[in-house]
């Protein structure tokens, strides 16, 4: 007993004098160097101030506070990333969210983001959480019976990321008896387990996670979007690749309430607005189109009718 | 109601994975609690030290922590196995801190003179330890090994959330499928009650067997 | 407890020159081999490279200290509501059942038994999930429901354990129902049971670090964060060297506080009326069954 008390106290003696060294410690100013878009060359957006939009329950209450609430993804380099340090969400699709918030008139820099996970993406916008959602939410008829979806604003498709030294995988064809990782409940998960039955599928929460795990062989491919994996390809060029053609149209919405048609078609006029002075293409160029491909032509605008 | 009927596989798979769990890490718990706790009464001071450190950190460590240091730290020192593997070797090793508590104060409870009497008849290590020690220290750790090995049981729906196959993990194939999401947690809820239950019957025959009334 | 070498115990008899000389030994043996895992862990350690400086680096910025400490802050946070909570749910539900009206008895019987026999996760991703409530409120519910119907029945047992002598004198003075309740055997009972009511509490310290599993922004999130971030070249291995001293530390400083408490107890002339069983402090598992204090 009295052995068994003293090397506890030493050991609580020893912890609670590194807990006391950590929160002593001064650090450095400003965040640890990081290999993403830089900020200083993102591009700007008018703000709209005169607009109204009075029919919209999400907007009227936005106005009452003064701001938007957005959730994002906070680890998709490229996409949407959170910077633990400081805070900040970067990307092209904080970018979108950015110009949105703009156009119906609250400047960008009063939006406040919040990461919510894949899985609780339709719970946020249905409960209020959040007004609108801008993070690789690919629009289909499941989710349009829970969530309403403005856009899409970009087209992107199911791809796969694989080790610079993998020589097998060429396509989703090759990946039998392969270990694939995904994030739970995703869309590309879904398809791998109905199309490709064969391949052995590892879930996980965030898609860092898989390419940690790809990274240090626990899993052989990474399967998500391809805007996804290329942003992640070019954070460690020299270890990864993207393979193959996309297998799949994934259009990226915004996601909305769902009964709130009114800021849903606002977000429509919004994006096309945008996406003709140029905005969008200054998006895309500053975020995605750092990792070398060229800014595609955006999609149409799908304004499926209320229903 | 018919969310079980539809989906008896799903359920089926995910009962069994956290019975898989259950069992596996149970039995990790016990061998590694038995080791530890024959280090922590051993007559070698270092071995009690290691003992000692081990229940310690681990006790005050929370389970979540420690699936998070095994699943993604370990394959960082290039130790490649399956989450599974991972989720047994989290749980048992957890578990095994309490067990090894459980065995000790068991042993604790056998009178000094027991063994001196042993010994004074002419007794062998070995033979004391089996024949005297061990079977009275038995039936005096059934009751807590049982409460700590239930509770394993529970702590294992959080392998569920670091994706391994478990029963609380089925909540979200369902409700992708766009089931009712109460009927769904009813059915984990009696999924974990009768994993629970079941492991106290076994206990409380145990019990009956062979524990003494002190 | 622990075996002394210079006292026999059940297992062993006091060492002669001869076993002392082996027990010595093996004394070293063991050394060795320790010593050879501790190094073979270290040189692990090295030759995977988590002593590089682009993965310690994140720490020296102020930036990522501050998001720690806030998530430090939250779990602290998360912890002290679900503590109180708990405490009154515990003191709600014990009442209940020591309650002489039958039905309220057993309804908190029920209450008490079913989450108890929950998992602690599946009642906060219920909340979380099903009722669509937010990370913070959905963790301290389910961490307050657990956790207070365990304590719950601390409660209740150590008042079952005060002498039946100090009710019936109370009775006997003319005190009513709850006058003896609250003056006579509540105090001692709490009393007698602080040390499992602490140790119970570091169960609910360590379960705040569910809060991660639903997106709650609490310590181990923050590290992770960190932890899963490439510019940082992965640094998983540094944070949990970070963090776990910490969350231990935390735990063990309670654990320590609780077994202190019981010390004190027992020196304490005051309480000696009441005999309570030692309950060793931080063997309290989820789930386990509380220790009960011998009834007189």
């Amino acid at each position: 007993m009295i052995r068994t008390t003293r090397v506890c106290r030493a050991l609580a003696a020893f912890t609670a004098l590194i807990a006391t060294a950590a929160v002593t410690a001064c650090g450095k100013e400003g965040s640890p160097p990081v290999k993403g878009p830089a900020a200083d060359k993102l591009p700007t957006y008018q703000v709209d101030h005169g607009f109204q939009l009075p029919q919209s329950p999400t907007w009227k209450r936005a106005k009452k506070r003064g701001y938007f609430t957005v959730g994002a993804k906070e680890d998709q380099p490229y996409l949407g990333e959170k910077d633990p340090a400081t805070g900040t969400y970067s990307g092209f699709d904080i970018e979108i969210a950015k110009m949105m918030s703009a156009s119906l008139g609250f400047a960008p820099k009063t939006i406040r983001f919040r990461t919510i996970a894949s899985a609780n993406r339709e719970t946020a916008l249905q409960n209020g959480q959040i007004d609108y959602y801008v993070g690789t939410y690919t629009i289909n008829d499941l989710r349009k019976k829970l969530v309403g979806f403005a856009g899409p604003y970009y087209m992107a498709g199911q791809s796969l990321l694989v080790r610079k030294d993998e020589n097998d995988i060429h396509g989703p064809q090759d990946l039998a008896g392969k270990r694939v990782c995904s994030a739970a409940g995703s869309t590309p998960y879904q398809r791998i387990k109905t199309d490709y039955p064969r391949a052995t599928l590892v879930a996980y929460d965030t898609y860092s996670v898989c390419v940690d795990n790809l990274l240090t062989y626990q899993v052989d491919a990474v399967t998500t979007d391809d805007a996804i994996l290329i942003g992640y390809a070019a954070k460690v060029p020299d270890e990864l690749k993207v393979v193959g053609k996309p297998f799949s149209e994934e259009p990226y919405g915004i996601g909305v309430p769902r009964g709130d048609n009114a800021l849903r078609f606002a977000l429509d006029d919004a994006l096309e607005a945008r996406e003709k002075n140029g905005d969008w293409k200054k998006a895309y160029e500053a975020t995605l189109g750092l990792s070398g491909v060229p800014a595609p032509t955006p999609p149409p605008i799908d304004r499926y009718p209320a229903s | 109601m018919n969310v079980l009927t539809d989906n008896f596989s799903i359920f089926a798979e995910g009962f069994l994975g956290t019975v898989e769990l259950t069992v596996y890490a149970s039995a990790l718990a016990l061998a590694l609690g038995f080791v530890m706790a024959s280090f922590r009464v051993a007559p070698v001071s270092s071995l009690r030290v290691f003992g000692t450190v081990w229940v310690t950190v681990l006790r005050n460590t929370p389970l979540t922590l420690l699936f998070f240091a095994v699943l993604l730290g370990l394959p960082r020192f290039g130790l490649v196995l399956p989450f599974k593997v991972f989720a047994i070797l989290a749980l048992g090793c957890y578990t095994s801190a309490f067990i090894c508590e459980a065995l000790r104060s068991g042993i604790n409870t056998v009178p000094k003179g027991q063994g001196e009497a042993a010994r004074s008849l002419g007794m062998t290590f070995h033979q004391t330890l089996s024949m005297v020690v061990l079977p009275q220290a038995f039936r005096s750790v059934i009751p807590p090994v049982g409460s700590t090995l239930i509770a394993l049981a529970k702590n294992s729906a959080i392998a569920g959330a670091f994706s391994v196959t478990e029963l609380l993990g089925t909540y979200k194939t369902l409700s992708e499928l766009g089931y009712n999401i109460v009927w769904t947690f009813f059915w984990i809820a009696v999924g974990y009650l009768i994993i629970t239950l079941t492991i106290s019957a076994i206990f409380n025959v145990l019990e009956k067997r062979w524990g003494v009334p002190r | 407890m622990t075996a002394n070498p210079v006292e026999s115990t059940a297992l062993y008899d006091i060492p002669g020159p001869h076993t002392r000389r082996r027990h010595r030994m093996y004394g070293v043996v063991s050394t060795v081999l320790i010593l050879a895992l501790i190094g073979w862990v270290l040189y692990l350690l090295f030759d995977t490279e988590q002593f590089t400086y682009t993965k310690w680096m994140p720490f020296e910025y102020k930036g990522i200290q501050e998001l720690l400490l806030r998530g430090l802050g939250n779990t602290l946070k998360a912890f002290a509501m679900a503590a109180v909570l708990s405490l009154t749910l515990g003191t709600v539900l014990a009442t209940g059942r020591l309650s002489d009206h039958r039905p309220v008895r057993w309804i908190s019987a029920m209450v008490v038994e079913f989450f108890r026999a929950m998992p602690v996760l599946v009642m906060i991703f219920f909340i979380f999930v099903a009722l669509k409530v937010q990370p913070l409120p959905a963790l301290v519910a389910g961490l307050t429901l657990y956790n207070g119907s365990v304590l719950a029945e601390v409660f209740r047992s150590g008042v079952n354990s005060v002498e039946r002598g100090q009710r019936e004198a109370a009775f006997a003075l003319g005190l009513r129902k709850t006058q003896v309740m609250t003056y006579v055997l509540a105090p001692q009972a709490v009393r007698s049971m602080l040390p499992t009511i602490i140790s119970q509490l570091v169960v609910a310290l360590k379960d705040t670090s569910l809060g991660y599993l639903i997106t709650y922004e609490e310590f181990l999130h923050a590290g992770k964060l960190i932890a899963s971030n490439l510019d940082y070249d992965l640094p998983f291995i540094p944070v949990v060297m970070v963090i776990s001293p910490i969350y231990i530390g935390m735990c063990m400083l309670l654990s320590w506080f609780a077994q202190w408490v019981s010390r004190w107890e027992r020196r304490s002339p005051k309480t000696e009326a009441v005999e309570v069983a030692p309950a060793e402090p931080g063997t309290l598992l989820r789930g386990g069954v509380p220790p009960t204090a011998p009834r007189p």
